[in-house]
């Protein structure tokens, strides 16, 4: 087309060829550092092959009765969900002021306040459920109820940020016209973005419920309630029939609640 | 009576919306802004009730100044002026009733329009303005279930439910076709011929602007370059305003209703 | 007008019973949560001082402790890189595979669905302690563990993405008579490479998080000394390892989010 166009595809210059090399060079060293820790005892890795096929056979032959067993699968599967639900639930609700202050579209003159808003929501999502079920039971001991706080406190992080992003998505002239009609500020919340969000809201906090009943089916490990006591105690026991068992309770019990729960989600939004 | 003394807004980048701009329009009026887009007529309409802020000057609504007026009086202003909006502006997921009864949140408390124990004369008053706007029916259906000409319809109903003494209208029909957009403009003629309410029109179609105005204001960069009754907005003043020939895409054309 | 006002509507009542009957069941399910998890508000608040006490051990913070601890948690990101890297690589051809787009069969994309959906079920720590047993205590089992964990988002969220690339160079392939690979390897890889790297990175956020903990099962890194200061009672230490858990899952995440964003 121009004359001025390079008749010749342009090379790639030096630095450029000399970046790829010296990142490729950068990553092979971190995998050597990584592998470097992984201590590998192959003699041990070679042995344990009939300890695999144990498990496998185990969770190939569950432990029927301990599925209705008192304190078994059913009983503890129900105690997992109930962590969840009400802890999910906790987390909806608090979730709610975080969301309007994490939207930037609700201070639009002061874009900070959704900045510090964002921030919070990000640190509150940084410790796992685990270790935020260890600090609560520092405070109430050992029991579902650390389960429910624990998922209680971190799912708002996830929560609250999925409802900012439904704020700042949704129409803002309903909010211009309320405001035209004399509403204050609480009025204009109430009738022009609550209708408008909470579908979208309860969407996400029904999805963030799935994601919280694999959550709470481990929480038990440490001892905030829940089917994963049982399973610690089965793995540290070497029981893998009773393994089988509760990892069927699982995974039937979280395929139905994510059917369940999606079926809802198309409904809602 | 609203007034206009000397105002001016000047947008942070300097764009000048207002210019100096002096106007009394008096009760019962059926006024029509034109110009270009960007020549000030929404910031004109809007800083009427001050969802827009003015950089200087005053503006006063029943000798009551909107501009100095804060927090409960400015709301108390603020209910006695309906506004329609070029995209309805409906909450779409409730019916049709709640968005209109919405337009009462103004004259009540904050804890009774949320538990939603409306007065029973403000749901007769609700229906009342739907049947007004000719869709009387549709009261307990969806907002997002009825066309777009419906829409704006119940947009005025929630006006007229505001007991509104004054409607501002910005580009009321801009997303209509023509013959919704017909329906939409008598509706707002009559409610201003029966019930006497003023009523402010931004348009930029010039033969709705002739036909249904009694008083047109003429804006060009800010600046008001016109304001008479519409027998004196011949085509030359058109011409004028727009500082250029009428395009065709200015006329909204003959539509039979 | 008089003659509508005759027929005003009256506001329906299937609306609400349907409300309150759904009203009552969430009512029920929650009296039974309540009960069933030893609810109790009261314990909370009284218990909440013993969260600061543990804090308060923090200062002044023990900074051999610190050093002391370092090699765990470096060795949790080691798990975490490890684990997401092949688990990455496991996922590539089921993410394909579960990608309508790319195999226009019903039946090859149920199946490789129907087995990516039963992988995600499985929780992490309960993997970790299969590992655990498989290959002995250590970081190798956490490895592993992360390897299984990690595919099982990045295949749910790849596919999610591959099926929304855009159609033309799809048809393009196709009108030029390629074959499956070369319709893979220049129509869909090309497009879908961005994004699958942006989530191997989320990916490996959310594997830090994980690896962190596994070492309560014995599966390696800095969990493994949250267990033990755990079951001695040593709280400062507990708390020190929070603190610098809460600090790297911060630095990565920042890093990994800097980087994402410039990808896309």
């Amino acid at each position: 087309m121009s004359q001025t166009k390079p008749t010749v595809a342009p090379q790639k210059t030096f630095a450029q060829r000399i970046k790829g090399y010296v990142l490729l060079i950068l990553l092979v060293l971190l995998y050597i550092w990584c592998f470097s820790g992984m201590t590998i005892d192959w003699q041990k890795t070679i042995d344990s092959l009939p300890v695999g096929k144990k498990i496998i056979s185990g969770v190939l032959s569950p432990e029927w009765t301990f599925i209705t067993e008192d304190e078994g699968v059913i009983d503890k599967m129900i105690e997992t969900l109930e962590i969840a639900l009400l802890g999910t639930t906790i987390a909806a609700v608090l979730a709610i002021p975080f969301g309007f202050l994490a939207a930037v579209n609700m201070s639009p003159k002061n874009r900070w306040i959704a900045t510090i808003g964002k921030r919070i929501l990000n640190v509150i999502r940084t410790l796992p459920e685990l270790i935020v079920a260890i600090i609560f039971i520092v405070a109430v001991g050992p029991s579902p109820f650390a389960g429910v706080l624990a998922i209680g406190f971190h799912s708002i992080g996830m929560i609250g940020k999925l409802y900012s992003e439904a704020i700042e998505n949704m129409e803002g002239g309903t909010m211009e016209a309320l405001t035209a009609c004399g509403a204050n500020r609480l009025q204009t919340l109430w009738f022009a973005v609550l209708p408008q969000v909470l579908p979208e809201f309860m969407s996400y906090a029904l999805y963030k419920f799935e994601i919280n009943v694999r959550a709470a089916s481990v929480l038990g490990m440490v001892g905030a309630g829940g089917i994963g006591t049982p399973l610690l105690f089965a793995l540290m026991g070497h029981s893998w029939a009773r393994v089988g068992a509760i990892l069927i309770g699982v995974i039937v019990v979280v395929i139905v609640i994510d059917f369940l729960s999606g079926t809802i989600r198309k409904r809602l939004v | 009576m609203i007034e206009f003394n000397n105002v001016t807004k000047v947008y942070p980048n300097g764009v000048v919306g207002l210019d100096n701009i002096n106007l009394k329009i008096n009760p019962g009026e059926f006024v029509i802004i034109v110009g270009l887009s960007g020549a000030g007529k929404s910031t004109l309409l809007r800083s009427i009730n001050r969802l827009h802020e003015i950089s200087s000057g005053e503006i006063i609504i029943d000798g009551k100044s909107i501009t100095k007026a804060k927090g409960a009086d400015l709301r108390r202003i603020r209910r006695d002026i309906g506004m329609i909006f070029q995209n309805f502006n409906l909450v779409k997921r409730v019916s049709v009733i709640k968005n209109v009864l919405s337009g009462r949140v103004g004259y009540h408390s904050t804890l009774r329009t949320i538990l939603g124990l409306w007065p029973k004369r403000d749901v007769e008053l609700a229906l009342d303005a739907l049947a007004r706007v000719n869709i009387p029916d549709k009261a307990y259906i969806r907002a997002d279930q009825l066309s777009g000409g419906q829409q704006q319809r119940v947009s005025i109903a929630r006006a007229l439910a505001q007991e509104a003494k004054l409607i501002l209208a910005d580009e009321p029909v801009a997303s209509l076709d023509p013959l919704t957009t017909r329906q939409v403009m008598d509706d707002l003629q009559r409610i201003n011929q029966e019930l006497g309410i003023t009523t402010i029109v931004n348009l930029h179609f010039l033969d709705l602007a002739r036909e249904y105005g009694t008083r047109i204001i003429g804006l060009r960069a800010g600046k008001l370059v016109f304001d008479g009754p519409v027998e004196e907005a011949t085509d030359d003043v058109f011409s004028e305003i727009y500082g250029r020939q009428i395009r065709k895409d200015e006329l909204l054309g003959n539509v039979e209703a | 007008m008089a003659q509508q006002a005759i027929q005003k509507p009256k506001a329906p009542v299937s609306s609400k019973i349907r409300f309150t009957v759904i009203f009552l069941i969430l009512l029920a399910l929650y009296v039974i949560a309540y009960r069933g998890t030893d609810f109790a508000l009261g314990d909370l608040i009284s218990g909440l001082p013993r969260i600061g006490t543990m804090l308060s051990q923090l200062w002044p913070p023990d900074f051999n402790y610190f050093v002391d601890i370092l090699t765990p948690m470096l060795q949790t990101l080691q798990i975490a890189i490890l684990g997401t890297t092949f688990g990455a690589l496991f996922a590539i051809p089921f993410i394909l595979l579960a990608s309508r787009n790319v195999f226009q069969s019903r039946w090859v994309t149920g199946i490789a669905r129907m087995v990516l959906n039963f992988v995600r079920t499985i929780p992490d720590m309960l993997l970790a302690g299969l590992f655990v047993a498989v290959v002995g205590i250590g970081p190798l089992a956490g490895m592993l563990a992360m390897v299984v964990f990690s595919f099982g988002i990045i295949t749910k969220l790849a596919y999610e993405s591959v099926e929304a690339i855009d159609p033309g160079p799809l048809e393009a392939m196709t009108a030029v008579g390629a074959n499956k690979w070369q319709f893979i390897s220049f129509a869909v890889v090309p497009q879908a490479l961005p994004s699958f790297v942006a989530y191997i990175l989320y990916t490996f956020e959310i594997c830090v998080r994980a690896s962190a903990i596994l070492g309560l099962v014995g599966a390696g890194g800095i969990g493994m000394h949250l267990q033990i200061a755990l079951d001695t009672f040593q709280y400062q230490h507990v708390a020190s390892i929070i603190l610098f858990t809460l600090v790297v899952v911060i630095l990565i995440d920042t890093l990994s989010t800097y980087v994402r964003e410039k990808l896309l």
